[in-house]
């Protein structure tokens, strides 16, 4: 019997594009500028998709209201930095409180609007959209209509140099700390058994029920948590912009379905490299070829589906 | 006679807006393997499903040790001790083997006499221990799906259509592996389509046709019986012979 080996053509093809921009600019200097941009932003957009693409995965929800728990995430960070300080040693605790807000948001959020649509794929859209809307406008009612700043604490302000080469401190913090939350998210996924659990019901969710296991129960968790971290996500993406506007969630979710599409729904591996290459894409051509930047990462989703229907990591649903 | 460990009284199943269950009636003894048995479309699988949950029971009672249970959902139908193989196998292809049965032990890690015990009727388990579950061939897929239903000591196994698509001599490890497991007193309720593996391995038998039981005994008098065999079974069981 052939072992089915670990499919590493996607990684691949991350290295391609990386190592092919090399080429195209020449300058290694701007190329590794670029890169850690493209993968700071990849990783941003990786922490904010994840918890979609389990959900989308787990429950076949389809949840337009994802981008509510980035505003969230972001205005409460722009609050709590305030309220903290707007030190480095405010971040822990604010970044901490967008968390534990977006996901006991995520919580209601289940329990009243997605939980009487399960089943109903046209429901959810609507339903989903409508609270989106509803939600944007309590955002206006709390935080008001403008623009707020986000500055980011004064030590992640600024590059390193290294020779040649400036990176952004903050882009190198943002990658750090979405690595990290990869590393964590794909050691419980594959090394625990809520892990395991959670792959099973993304596989089968029926079956995991005939195991004695309550699927919903599990679902909720991965809700929760998917929102989390899209506070997460939108605090830091906040600090990234350095602003924050009501429509920051509605914005990024464009680039976070092109993720989740692009990685095959329901596989977080795949959002880690869909997000990847749509942040590296995105910073490439918008160096290389700005007017054509807007559409580069459709553009990519098209060729990627044209290659793999299914996505860079289809999940296969029994 | 030994009593009933499950018992299923007028039970009605509708999905949709077809009615596929029409008030069955029949009990599966304590510590015996009892054979659901039936035509294409008769409503076996319905049956199972109906048992487990998987969909809910318009009417009728299902009893499992006296408590009925018809209106329970399934995790809570599968916490009362009952293992479930779909037909269709339900495996987790991108889970590994051990990663299938890890799942399947609810009630702790897995026990080393009893994966022991199960490997010594399905060897490639233990051989393909680390590999993910879809790359198994479909035996092999077979008895991963029945291994899971037993890794633990159940009250009762159900167990949809095991032979079916496999290979004459895969058939005959499986019916070892029942044959053994029946030993330990696990109560089975098993369709099936192949008469030669009902015959092999079932004490008692239910026989559906249209959404009802229409004969229920030993299975050792049907075995017996030709004339009852061809007026209950007819073509189905004309193409197994």
């Amino acid at each position: 019997m052939k072992a089915e080996r670990f499919d590493l053509i996607p990684f691949v093809l991350l290295a391609a594009a990386t190592l092919g921009a090399l080429a195209l600019i020449r300058t290694p200097s701007t190329w590794v500028t670029l890169t850690v941009a493209g993968l700071a932003m990849g990783l941003l957009i990786f922490i904010m998709a994840s918890g979609l693409t389990l959900v989308f995965g787990l429950m076949d929800v389809m949840n337009f209201a994802h981008g509510l728990f980035i505003a969230v995430g972001a205005y409460v960070a722009v609050t709590a930095m305030k309220l903290f300080g707007g030190t480095l040693a405010a971040l822990a605790p604010a970044l901490l409180a967008t968390m534990l807000m977006a996901g006991a948001l995520g919580l209601v959020f289940e329990r009243v609007i997605i939980r009487p649509v399960y089943g109903q794929h046209l429901k959810q859209i609507l339903i989903t959209t409508g609270g989106m809307i509803v939600a944007e406008q309590l955002i206006h009612v709390l935080w008001g209509p403008d623009l707020l700043p986000l500055p980011r604490p004064e030590p992640l302000r600024g590059a390193l140099l290294f020779g040649d080469v400036a990176i952004e401190r903050f882009r190198l913090g943002a990658v750090l700390l979405g690595v990290l939350i990869f590393v964590a998210m794909a050691l419980t996924l594959n090394r625990t058994k809520l892990g395991l659990l959670i792959r099973a019901g993304v596989e089968n969710k029926e079956m995991v029920e005939a195991m004695g296991y309550r699927i919903r129960r599990l679902f909720v968790g991965v809700f929760v948590a998917g929102s989390a971290l899209a506070g997460l996500g939108g605090a830091l993406w906040g600090m990234y912009q350095e602003a924050v506007t009501v429509h920051i969630g509605a914005q990024m979710m464009v680039l976070i379905f092109i993720v989740i599409i692009i990685g095959g729904l329901g596989s977080v591996t795949g959002c880690f490299v869909g997000a990847l290459l749509v942040g590296l894409v995105a910073n490439y051509v918008g160096y290389l070829a700005p007017k054509v930047a807007l559409g580069s990462n459709i553009l990519l989703m098209v060729i990627i589906l044209l290659w793999r229907p299914q996505g860079l990591y289809p999940v296969g649903k029994s | 006679m030994p009593s009933d460990l499950l018992k299923l009284e007028g039970v009605h199943t509708r999905i949709g807006q077809y009615h596929i269950l029409h008030g069955v009636d029949f009990a599966v003894p304590r510590g015996e393997l009892t054979m659901l048995l039936g035509r294409n479309g008769a409503g076996k699988t319905t049956t199972l499903r109906t048992i487990m949950g998987l969909w809910r029971a318009s009417a009728g009672r299902i009893e499992l040790e006296g408590r009925d249970i018809a209106q329970l959902d399934t995790p809570a139908v599968a916490g009362l001790g009952i293992g479930y193989v779909p037909e269709a196998m339900g495996i987790f292809a991108g889970l590994t083997v051990r990663e299938n049965l890890l799942l399947a032990a609810r009630n702790g890690p897995l026990d080393a006499a009893r994966l022991e015990w199960i490997f010594r009727y399905f060897e490639a388990l233990k051989k393909f221990w680390h590999l993910p579950a879809g790359n198994l061939s479909g035996g092999q897929k077979q008895m991963l799906a029945i291994s899971r239903a037993i890794v633990e000591p159940r009250k009762l196994v159900l167990v949809d259509e095991p032979t079916k698509g496999l290979a004459p001599s895969i058939i005959n490890n499986l019916i070892a592996a029942f044959a053994e497991l029946k030993k330990t007193g696990t109560t089975i309720l098993m369709v099936e389509q192949n008469f030669h593996v009902a015959r092999s391995l079932g004490d008692s038998v239910a026989v559906m046709d249209s959404g009802r039981i229409v004969h229920a005994g030993r299975m050792a008098q049907l075995a017996a019986d030709q004339a009852l065999q061809n007026r209950l079974l007819g073509l189905s069981l004309e193409a197994q012979q």
